[in-house]
């Protein structure tokens, strides 16, 4: 059966729900509306308004009540509406969440899910569209997963919610209308695992999130030109699968990482240097990324010349291959 | 359509309140009854409130003694505040919590905190060394105001579960200047959560004084604005505190909801050891309220009821010196902390890297060896 990327995500929030009555969802417009786009949908209907509920818009609030919830023993899974909303809620997400389960000498731990719909690509106004994935995975304490098929955001969205240490949770906004035929419940790969999308031997492309999507695409296209990519999904930025990367750069001797995010201390530049580290003799070029450029998201009618497509990530394929 | 009414004026009168907080000894140890705020107290009850207090300020000056001695790498003193945070402690019950901010000593002694493992803190050797679930005592919070979000959280967590459960946050008069204790009451008053936000409105933020922390007439008044009550208490009055609080956490455990309790008092030491107060505030001052010692008064009235004799100071000078003593051992003995342990806490389930940089550290060290 095709389902969507939002369907799979609100199916797992059901299900989680629906198996443990600790887990609680809430956030602005979640409950009634649910979601801006949906994902919480139903939720608020089926288990009530004491496990799906709406909060005053304050995103600080958000994150800071989830832990008082998390050190009595219940399993918030909270919504940032939007990625530069996130903003606001960066010192209850870096100072306590991460750093509880230290502070505390292992005495407190916060099983809490912080959702967040990211990137951009549909057209939407400033702040709406931002790709903040390197501060938390630069964020000691925090694991961050980001799903780019429905059957990873069902997957990795339950085993967020099961997980004993704080999750945030980047949901490819632009991609929450792909479909996929698949059966849920599913599961995949656990955290810590990347996924060969596609097998190849001319080059690895690197992606997560939305840019998986993208890389398959330029895979496809390469076809014409003669090239068989490999595609690699990393899925969890941290913990991060070395061994899966390094195996695929041994093998085509060539890499590119792309991502939405800037790329100037983007994420893309931890994956190459661990990548540089472990298989220097393997490359046959350098580590190569493809990003947006580093100057602020701009302006919808402006979006596609910042963001990375096809032809972007093709020419670095090009350059690769010229070493 | 012109009308002869009125003009549309707000009538801040009928909802803020008296700028004259609650006081039950006056400044001479009297006891005045007032209206609304009845003490439900008995005798060991008012020993008991003298004792924490005594103790407060042992620990306190222990806590400097360490610090001047190079023990402690800093500490914050309450010198000043113990009737503000042990009334307010005094009126919880066993189930209730506390989210303290980073001078909570007292509150951290009325419920049953070792103080030794506060300090751990402030001696560098751990980011905290008590439990926070096992003595319901959060952990300390240097971030300005952020606890009193896990407090709401808390709070709202207990509600929803059915749980006979108060939960009571402190901050100071420069938190309330913080978004977050915003978000957190407005939060706990549109959830009903039992929750009781106790400012400590010692003056000063570091060497800022209250004049430039807000306009409000005072912090109590700040409750209107989330549909909360806003008391004030004397924050120098042991009986005071108490006795709001009392009232704040009966109002909360019936669920009526959050409260707000302004507590005027005086941080008569510096911001911490690291602070130079004769920068920012007089003399004149400083003795003024050191005239207003919140011990000094409530032992006039002790000594007026008969409540206190020398049979009592020598027992709670003797276990002040015991606490004294227990604390000295813990941070002398405290060792510097293994640091291998660095990577246990981080993560439940932690990344497979850090096995890489255990073992680096692991060779550094024997390295040194």
């Amino acid at each position: 059966m095709a389902i969507t990327l939002a369907q799979a995500l609100n199916t797992a929030l059901h299900d989680a729900m629906e198996s443990d009555d600790r887990v609680v969802v809430f956030g602005e417009d979640v409950g009634t509306l649910g979601g801006v786009f949906r994902i919480t949908d139903k939720l608020q209907s089926r288990f009530g308004d004491q496990r799906c509920f709406d909060t005053p818009l304050a995103e600080s609030g958000i994150v800071g009540t989830a832990i008082g919830m998390a050190m009595y023993g219940y399993k918030p899974v909270v919504e940032m509406q939007f990625d530069g909303f996130t903003y606001p809620a960066f010192e209850q997400l870096v100072s306590h969440l991460a750093k509880m389960r230290n502070r505390s000498r292992g005495t407190v731990t916060l099983q809490v899910v912080v959702r967040i719909p990211y990137g951009g690509g549909i057209g939407a106004v400033e702040h709406h569209s931002e790709s903040p994935e390197a501060y938390f995975a630069h964020t000691a304490g925090l694991k961050v997963v980001s799903p780019g098929t429905p059957s990873d955001a069902y997957s990795l969205l339950r085993e967020a919610i099961d997980c004993p240490d704080p999750v945030i949770f980047f949901e490819p906004k632009r991609r929450y209308w792909l479909k996929e035929d698949a059966q849920l419940p599913v599961r995949t790969e656990p955290f810590g695992r990347a996924v060969v999308r596609r097998e190849g031997t001319t080059a690895t492309l690197f992606a997560y999130g939305p840019m998986v999507r993208t890389c398959m695409d330029a895979a496809a296209a390469a076809e014409e030109e003669g090239w068989d990519l490999e595609v690699v999904d990393l899925r969890t930025l941290n913990p991060f699968d070395t061994a899966t990367a390094v195996a695929s750069v041994v093998k085509t001797g060539r890499a590119v990482v792309v991502h939405e995010a800037s790329v100037f201390g983007g994420f893309g530049a931890e994956v190459a240097a661990r990548i540089t580290e472990r298989a220097f003799y393997s490359l046959e070029a350098p580590v190569l990324r493809v990003g947006g450029f580093d100057i602020p998201y701009p302006a919808a009618k402006l979006e596609e010349f910042f963001l990375p497509d096809v032809d972007r990530i093709l020419d670095a394929v090009d350059r690769s291959l010229g070493f | 359509m012109s009308s002869a009414a009125a003009p549309l004026e707000p009538d801040p009168m009928t909802l803020l309140p008296p700028e004259r907080p609650v006081q039950l000894l006056d400044d001479e140890g009297a006891l005045h009854e007032v209206d609304g705020f009845p003490l439900d107290l008995k005798d060991s009850d008012f020993r008991d409130l003298y004792r924490y207090m005594v103790l407060a300020r042992r620990v306190d000056s222990e806590a400097i003694n360490l610090q001047r001695q190079g023990q402690l790498g800093v500490y914050a003193s309450l010198l000043g505040q113990e009737a503000a945070q042990v009334g307010g402690a005094y009126a919880l019950a066993e189930q209730d919590w506390v989210f303290p901010s980073y001078r909570e000593m007292g509150a951290a002694l009325v419920r049953g905190v070792d103080p030794g493992s506060v300090l751990h803190l402030f001696r560098g050797t751990w980011l905290s060394n008590h439990d926070p679930i096992a003595t319901r005592f959060g952990l300390l919070s240097i971030p300005i105001g952020t606890q009193a979000l896990h407090a709401t959280g808390y709070a709202m967590a207990a509600k929803f579960d059915g749980k006979d459960l108060v939960v009571m946050s402190y901050f100071g008069d420069g938190a309330t200047s913080e978004g977050d204790p915003h978000e957190a009451m407005n939060f706990a008053a549109v959830y009903d959560a039992p929750v009781v936000f106790f400012v400590q409105n010692n003056q000063y933020a570091i060497s800022v004084p209250l004049s430039k922390q807000t306009k409000a007439p005072t912090i109590a008044h700040k409750a209107v604005g989330y549909g909360m009550p806003g008391f004030r208490a004397d924050g120098n009055d042991v009986l005071a505190t108490y006795a709001v609080s009392r009232r704040a956490i009966d109002r909360a455990r019936a669920g009526q909801g959050p409260s707000l309790i302004e507590a005027v008092t005086y941080r008569m030491e510096a911001h911490t050891t690291a602070d130079d107060p004769t920068r920012y505030r007089t003399a004149e001052e400083l003795a003024e309220w050191k005239a207003r010692d919140p011990i000094a008064r409530f032992e006039t009235f002790l000594e007026r009821e008969g409540l206190l004799d020398d049979a009592l100071r020598g027992e709670i000078d003797e276990e002040a010196r015991g606490y004294a003593t227990r604390m000295r051992a813990e941070v002398y003995d405290a060792p510097h902390g293994d640091p291998l342990e660095l990577f246990e806490h981080v993560y439940v389930e932690p990344p497979e890297r850090f096995d890489e940089q255990r073992a680096l550290l692991r060779a550094e060290l024997e390295g040194r060896e």
